[in-house]
């Protein structure tokens, strides 16, 4: 086995960059994939709160670099589903903790145990950004329908182009299809005006994503939520299976279908 | 589509067409690192330089910056009614 890197970033911060790894990682290991999320944020350490595993850290991503413990006991196992770990950030130091080399050889450590690993980008384009993309294999990178996100989301396709990293995939957050049909929301094909990238995703608003971030419990691991069903539909993607529901040449369809859930309730 | 006149034409009220017209704004912006007062006015200097010499459909300029694979690239359509200088 050797287990594929995909780092999950977007410039801007609070777009969904953490929910987006814990919803992912929860998808994949769902669909019987072993799983390991790795928070770089550090010194803003938020994947742990998000995945519900705060209270069973030991150790943590930068005691590995420095030697303090082994890799494996800085992994957190997810005891709701079988084969999905954590490796936390820590939380009292800084992005000059670890380095670019750290990452690509902490990865290096895991691709052979895993199927996936999934980076946790921390926003900007600076050290901490750096460190999550360098031993990435495929990126994601996560906006929401607003002009801010989206100029951001296209500084760091540029940077990525940049990185010969191959294309960059997109997850559109937060979309609120209401608000699009009545013109007041950047519209899919909107965002997709920015530069060559893959949409690999939609994800609607929905408060079901607040209330699962409340109790630790990531929202791809109930079945009546619909921002959940977008992320599991985006882990069937990454795994390479094709999903109808996310057809990129029909956004109007996709919408309505969106739109239909929407008023469903 | 045309970028200049989505910059500085006049926008529908709705919020979510301002936004893209920002957003359209912002990335050139970004990507050629021009300021927005000099690509107005490189505009309408192209447009004065080609005045000079044919007659155009000044309704039907299209004048556009695009990305393709990584290179800004300036497209200008511009449709000529005739020329002034008859050979």
């Amino acid at each position: 086995m050797s287990g594929i890197v995909i780092t999950v970033t977007s410039g801007k911060g609070g777009v969904g960059k953490t929910t987006a790894t814990a919803n992912l990682s929860m998808a994949l290991a769902l669909a019987k994939k072993r799983v390991v999320a790795i928070d770089a944020d550090i010194g803003l350490r938020n994947l742990d709160v998000v995945m519900g595993l705060e209270n069973r850290i030991v150790y943590d991503l930068v005691d590995v670099v420095d030697g303090i413990c082994r890799l494996k006991q800085a992994m957190i196992r997810d005891k709701r589903i079988e084969g999905l770990y954590l490796i936390p950030a820590a939380q009292t130091r800084d992005k000059t903790a670890v380095t670019p080399e750290d990452m690509i050889a902490v990865c290096g450590e895991l691709r052979p145990e895993f199927d996936y690993i999934l980076i946790d980008s921390p926003a900007g384009i600076e050290q901490g950004f750096k460190n999550a993309v360098a031993p990435a294999d495929k990126v994601i990178i996560v906006t929401t329908p607003e002009v801010s996100a989206v100029r951001d989301a296209d500084r760091i396709i540029g940077l990525i182009e940049a990185e010969a990293k191959g294309p960059p995939s997109l997850i559109i957050n937060r979309l609120r299809p209401d608000m699009v049909k009545r013109g007041d929301m950047l519209a899919i094909d909107d965002v997709l005006d920015i530069r060559g990238i893959e949409l690999i995703g939609v994800v609607p608003d929905d408060e079901s994503i607040i209330i699962s971030t409340n109790r630790g419990i990531p929202v791809a691991l109930e079945n009546n939520s619909l921002a959940g069903q977008a992320f599991k539909n985006v882990s069937q993607r990454l795994m390479g299976q094709t999903v109808p529901f996310l057809d990129l040449d029909a956004p109007k369809s996709l919408l309505e279908r969106f739109s239909r859930f929407w008023h469903r309730g | 589509m045309n970028l200049f006149d989505k910059l500085f034409g006049s926008a529908s009220n709705k919020s979510g067409k301002v936004a893209k017209e920002r957003l359209q704004f912002v990335l050139v912006q970004d990507r050629i690192k021009l300021p927005p007062a000099t690509l107005a006015q490189m505009r309408d200097e192209i447009i004065t330089v080609i005045s000079k010499y044919v007659d155009i459909d000044h309704d039907g300029i299209d004048i556009s910056v695009t990305n393709v694979a990584r290179q800004s690239r300036l497209v200008a359509n511009i449709p000529i009614l005739r020329s002034k200088h008859s050979v």
